[in-house]
C-alpha cells in the first residue's frame, strides 16, 4: 500500500497529461521475463491460437483480427476505409459500401466492435462496428470475414456510444456523441442549449440475414452520449448510456463540460419504447441516409438512400427513460454478466460508481425522484447506489468481467488495470500498463458468459516498448493471464491503427464455420464468366467490358486489341479456383485505382481509362504458383479514331 | 446345403456395395495441403474426396503434363464394370437359389468364386495399366519435366496399393468400403462352398 501511495504521488503531478508509469515498469514486469509466461503465449508452429480477438482500427477505419495468446495479427478487415490491398472501396462492386448522404466517404473512425449474441452468449454469426465520424454501423460476417452491410445514422454526429448489442441481437445501438440541431439547420452555435438534440438510434437486426434497419430514434436532451451497454439477464430490456456535458456547453468543453459534479447514465427501457412504436407511436420524420448491402451471390453491393426515420420523444413514453446521477463525467458504462450492476466510470474521478439495477427499479416504483431534466426523471443517487470501488487510481474508463465475480477496470491517468470484486467492492490486485490504457477486453467479457482467461489492455502510448519507428509508433496491447488471484502480464504486442475496443471469442466457435471459397456455381454476378468459354470482350459505345477468367497461372483472354484512348474499360474478372486460400490479383498499368484481390469463385470489376496509345501489360499481384510470374497479359490501346476491331485471344 | 446356399446368396449380394461405396481411394498429402487432396474410385467413375479435389488435382497435375482425370464417359471401364458386377451378383444369387432348391451342388459356389477372382485380377490389372499410362504418358509440352537420378523421366504413377512418396506428396492408395464388402462377399461364397461340402459329407456318411 505504501508503495502504491508513492506511486500515486509521483503521478499526480503529471496526472492530466499522459501518464509515465515507466518508473514502476522495470520491477513489475519481472513476470514477462518469466519463462513460464513465455510458454503461456507461445503458439508453436503448426498450432493455433485459442481465441480470436477483433480489434477496432480507430483511425484506420477497419477491424483487425488477432490471435490470443500469441498476439499474431491474422487479417485486416476493411470496413469504413478504402483498402487497396483487396480493392475494397475501389472495385465497382464495393464502392457502394462507402456511399453516404454526404456522397462517397472513403474513411471513418471505427471504435467499438461487438459480436452477435443469443441469450446473452456469443454466437459468432456477425460482428458489428461503428463509424464514429460519419455516423455509420457496419455488420461483418464471421464466416467470410467481409463487411456485408453498412447503415448510415441520420440526426447523429460522432457515433460513439455504439455499436453495442442487446442479448439476442435484437438491436444495435448508435448513440450520438455530439448533439446537433435536428433537423440540421443554419443557426447560431451558442444557442445550443435546449435547441440541440441527442439521438439514440435503435437499429433492428433481422435474425436470419442480419439485415439492419433503424427501428426508432429516441430524441434525447442535447448532452454528449459517450458509451453504452445493454442490460443483461435480469436487466435485459434496458440500455444504459453514459453522458457528459450535461452542462450543455458549446465551447471549451474541457473546462465547461466538467463543472457538474455529476452527469448521468441514461437508462432506457427499450422494450417499452419498442411496444410504443409497434402500437403506432412515434413521429416519422424526413431524413436522408444510405443503406448499403453486399450480396454474397452477386458479389456486389448496392446503396439505397432511405428517406425517413421514426423518431420518439421520450416524454411521450412515460416510464421509458430515467437519469442515474453518476459522478465526474462518466466514460465507460458496463453491466456485469448477471445484469445487476451498472458501472459508471467517472473519468475525472478516482472512484467507480456502481448502480444497482434492483435498487433502480425500486426507486422508479417508489417514484423517488430528485428533480428532472427536460422532463426526464432523475433518480436519487443514494437510492440506486450499489457501492463505490475506492481504488485510488485515477481516470477509470472501462470495465470487463471474468464471469467469476470479478471486474477489471482500466485507469487511463494512472495507467493500470485494477481487479476488484463485485459486491464487496474490494480491490484485489492492480497491475501497471504501458502506457495510458483505454479499453480492455476479456473474450465474452461484456456478455453473460465471459471466457475469463485473458485480459487484453489496449494502450494508447507505446514509447519504449518496441524498437522505435520514428515519431509514429503502433499502439501497444498487453496480455494478462487472469486465471489466478493476481493478474500476470505475460505479453506485449503492437496493434494496427488505434484500437479502441475489441471483442474476443473462442476459436472453437468461429474456426469450424469459416468459409474457404466462394462456390463458382453459386456465383450470380451479372458480369461473371463462370467457364472459360464465357470469356469475351464487348463494346457499348465507349465502354469496353472484358469478361475475364483467371486460374493458375493464366488469364483468359491474355491478349486484347481494339481498345481506344478515351474508352472506359471494365475488367470483370472471375477467379476459377475452388481451392482454399488461392486468390489471384489483378493490376493494370496506369490505372487510377487499386489492384483487385479476387477470392476463389469470386468476380470483381476494376475500371481503367487508358490515356496513352500503346501496348500495356496487366498481371497477377498475388503469388499463386510456380508460374505466377508468367500470369500476365496485354491490352493494345489504339488512337481514339482508330478502326481496330475488338479481338481477344489466348494461346494463339 | 440350405444354410450354405443362403450364405452364397448373401455373399454375392454384398457386391452390391460397389454401387454405393468407393472401390478404391487415393490420397495426396503434402505440407502445403494440410487437408490432403484425394479421389474415390467407384466402379462407374471418379469423385473427389472433397468436392473440388478433382479440379485441384488436375490443376496441380497440369504442371507436370498429366492428363486430366477421366470423366465416366472417357473410359469404357466405367460403363462395363457396373454391368459385370451386376452380372456376377445375378449369377451368384441364381446359383445360391438353385443350391437352395437342391438343383446344383456346392462346386458351383467355388466356380463362381474362381470366376469372380479372375475378373477381379483382370480388373486390378486394368486399373494398374490405367494408372501407369496416366502417370507416365506425359504431355511433351509439360511445364516441368523431372527426371529420376538415372536420367529417365519421372513417373507419377500412384502405387496400386500402399504408400509412396511422389515429389513432396505422400500418396496413399488403399481399398475402400466397396472393395471390403466385395472381399467379404467373396469370403462368404468360399464359406458357402465349405459349408456345402461339409453338409454333403455328413449326408453321405
Amino acid at each position: 500500500m505504501k508503495n502504491y501511495k508513492h506511486y500515486l504521488v509521483a503521478l499526480i503531478g503529471s496526472a492530466l497529461l499522459f501518464s509515465c508509469g515507466n518508473q514502476n515498469g522495470k520491477s513489475s514486469s519481472n513476470g514477462a521475463l518469466n519463462s513460464s509466461n513465455a510458454e503461456k503465449v507461445y503458439v508453436a508452429p503448426g498450432e493455433q491460437d485459442e481465441f480470436y480477438a477483433f480489434m477496432s482500427g480507430g483511425y484506420s477505419g477497419n477491424l483487425t483480427v488477432y490471435g490470443l495468446p500469441s498476439g499474431r495479427m491474422f487479417k485486416e478487415i476493411p470496413v469504413f476505409s478504402q483498402f487497396p490491398t483487396s480493392g475494397y472501396g475501389y472495385s465497382e462492386e464495393t464502392k457502394p459500401m462507402l456511399e453516404t448522404s454526404f456522397g462517397f466517404v472513403p474513411w471513418d473512425d471505427s471504435h467499438h466492435p461487438d459480436i452477435s449474441q443469443t441469450e446473452g452468449v456469443l454466437d459468432g454469426r456477425w460482428i458489428f462496428i461503428n463509424g464514429n465520424n460519419t455516423p455509420r454501423i457496419a455488420r461483418i460476417s464471421l464466416t467470410t470475414f467481409e463487411t456485408e452491410e453498412i447503415i448510415e445514422i441520420p440526426n447523429s454526429a460522432g457515433n460513439h456510444s455504439s455499436s453495442f448489442i442487446t442479448e439476442n441481437t435484437e438491436y444495435v445501438v448508435a448513440g450520438t456523441r455530439f448533439s446537433v440541431p435536428v433537423p440540421q439547420r443554419d443557426m447560431p452555435i451558442n444557442e445550443y442549449k435546449s435547441n440541440f438534440k441527442g439521438a439514440l438510434s435503435f437499429i433492428s437486426v433481422d435474425p436470419e440475414h442480419g439485415h439492419m434497419d433503424i427501428k426508432f430514434q429516441l430524441m434525447m436532451p442535447g448532452f454528449n452520449y459517450d458509451l453504452s451497454h445493454p442490460g443483461r439477464d435480469k436487466s435485459h430490456g434496458w440500455f444504459f448510456f453514459t453522458t457528459y456535458n450535461t452542462e450543455e456547453a458549446n465551447s471549451l468543453l474541457e473546462v465547461n463540460a466538467s463543472q457538474n459534479d455529476k452527469d448521468f447514465i441514461a437508462a432506457v427501457n427499450w422494450k417499452k419504447i419498442e411496444e410504443y412504436v409497434n402500437n403506432g407511436g412515434g413521429t416519422m420524420m424526413p431524413a436522408n441516409y444510405a443503406h448499403n448491402v453486399y450480396d454474397e451471390a452477386t458479389h456486389t453491393a448496392t446503396s439505397t438512400m432511405k428517406k425517413e426515420v421514426l423518431t420518439v420523444d421520450p416524454l411521450k413514453v412515460p416510464g421509458a427513460v430515467y437519469f442515474l446521477p453518476t459522478p465526474k463525467s462518466p466514460h465507460g458504462c458496463d453491466v456485469d454478466p448477471t445484469g445487476q450492476y451498472i458501472i459508471g466510470n467517472g473519468k475525472l474521478s478516482a472512484d467507480l460508481t456502481v448502480h444497482s439495477f434492483d435498487k433502480m427499479i425500486a426507486a422508479i416504483e417508489g417514484k423517488k425522484f430528485d428533480g428532472e431534466a427536460y422532463g426526464i426523471p432523475i433518480l436519487k443517487f443514494e437510492d440506486i447506489l450499489a457501492g463505490v470501488v475506492k481504488s485510488g487510481g485515477l481516470g477509470p474508463l472501462h470495465t470487463e468481467f471474468d464471469g467469476k465475480g470479478n471486474a477489471y477496470t482500466t485507469f487511463f491517468i494512472t495507467s493500470e488495470v485494477v481487479k476488484w470484486k463485485l459486491g464487496t467492492w474490494e480491490v484485489i490486485d492492480r497491475k501497471p500498463t504501458f502506457y495510458s490504457v483505454g479499453h480492455l477486453m476479456i473474450p465474452g467479457g461484456n456478455s453473460r458468459k465471459p471466457f475469463g482467461k485473458y485480459v487484453v489492455a489496449m494502450n494508447k502510448i507505446t514509447k519504449d516498448r518496441y524498437l522505435p519507428t520514428g515519431p509514429e509508433l503502433e499502439h501497444s496491447a498487453q496480455l494478462y493471464d487472469i486465471t489466478g488471484e493476481k493478474m500476470e502480464l505475460i505479453y506485449d504486442f503492437p496493434t494496427h491503427g488505434e484500437p479502441h475496443y475489441a471483442a474476443g471469442i473462442p476459436a472453437s466457435i468461429l474456426a469450424p464455420k469459416s468459409q474457404k471459397i466462394y462456390r463458382l456455381d453459386d456465383n450470380k454476378h451479372p458480369y461473371a464468366a463462370i467457364t472459360p468459354d464465357q470469356t469475351r470482350v464487348e463494346r457499348k459505345g465507349n465502354e469496353v467490358h472484358i469478361y475475364m477468367s483467371m486460374i493458375r497461372s493464366h488469364f483468359t483472354p491474355d491478349n486484347i486489341e481494339g481498345v481506344k484512348v478515351g474508352d472506359k474499360v471494365y475488367f470483370h474478372i472471375t477467379n476459377h479456383e475452388q481451392d482454399f486460400d488461392v486468390p489471384h490479383g489483378f493490376a493494370m498499368i496506369g490505372q487510377n485505382t487499386s489492384e483487385l484481390l479476387i477470392m476463389p469463385g469470386q468476380t470483381k470489376t476494376s475500371v481503367w481509362e487508358p490515356k496513352k496509345v500503346g501496348v500495356w501489360p496487366f498481371y497477377c499481384t498475388d503469388f499463386c504458383s510456380a508460374l505466377h510470374q508468367e500470369m500476365q497479359g496485354y491490352v493494345r490501346v489504339s488512337p481514339a479514331d482508330a478502326n481496330i476491331e475488338l479481338t481477344w485471344t489466348l494461346g494463339e | 446345403m440350405k444354410k450354405a446356399s443362403i450364405v452364397m446368396m448373401v455373399g454375392s449380394l454384398l457386391l452390391l456395395g460397389l454401387y454405393f461405396f468407393p472401390l478404391w481411394n487415393i490420397m495426396l498429402g503434402a505440407p502445403q495441403y494440410p487437408e490432403p487432396l484425394g479421389m474415390n474410385i467407384y466402379i462407374d467413375g471418379i469423385k473427389g474426396f472433397n468436392e473440388f479435389d478433382i479440379q485441384n488435382i488436375d490443376g496441380l497435375n497440369h504442371y507436370i503434363g498429366m492428363k486430366t482425370l477421366p470423366k465416366p464417359e472417357d473410359m469404357w471401364e466405367f460403363s462395363a464394370f457396373p454391368k459385370v458386377i451386376g452380372g456376377m451378383v445375378f449369377l451368384g444369387v441364381l446359383i445360391g437359389f438353385l443350391g437352395f432348391m437342391g438343383k446344383v451342388n456346392h462346386k458351383w459356389f467355388l466356380g463362381w468364386l474362381i470366376l469372380m477372382s479372375v475378373l477381379g485380377v483382370l480388373g486390378m490389372y486394368d486399373f494398374n495399366a490405367w494408372m501407369t499410362d496416366y502417370g507416365t504418358n506425359l504431355d511433351p509440352h509439360a511445364i516441368m519435366k523431372l527426371a529420376n537420378p538415372d536420367g529417365s523421366p519421372m513417373s507419377y504413377k500412384p502405387p496400386l496399393i500402399g504408400k509412396a512418396k511422389m515429389l513432396n506428396f505422400d500418396v496413399d492408395s488403399w481399398p475402400r468400403a466397396g472393395a471390403y464388402m466385395m472381399f467379404l462377399g467373396m469370403l462368404l461364397t468360399f464359406v458357402a462352398y465349405i459349408m456345402g461340402k461339409k453338409s454333403r459329407n455328413t449326408k453321405t456318411s
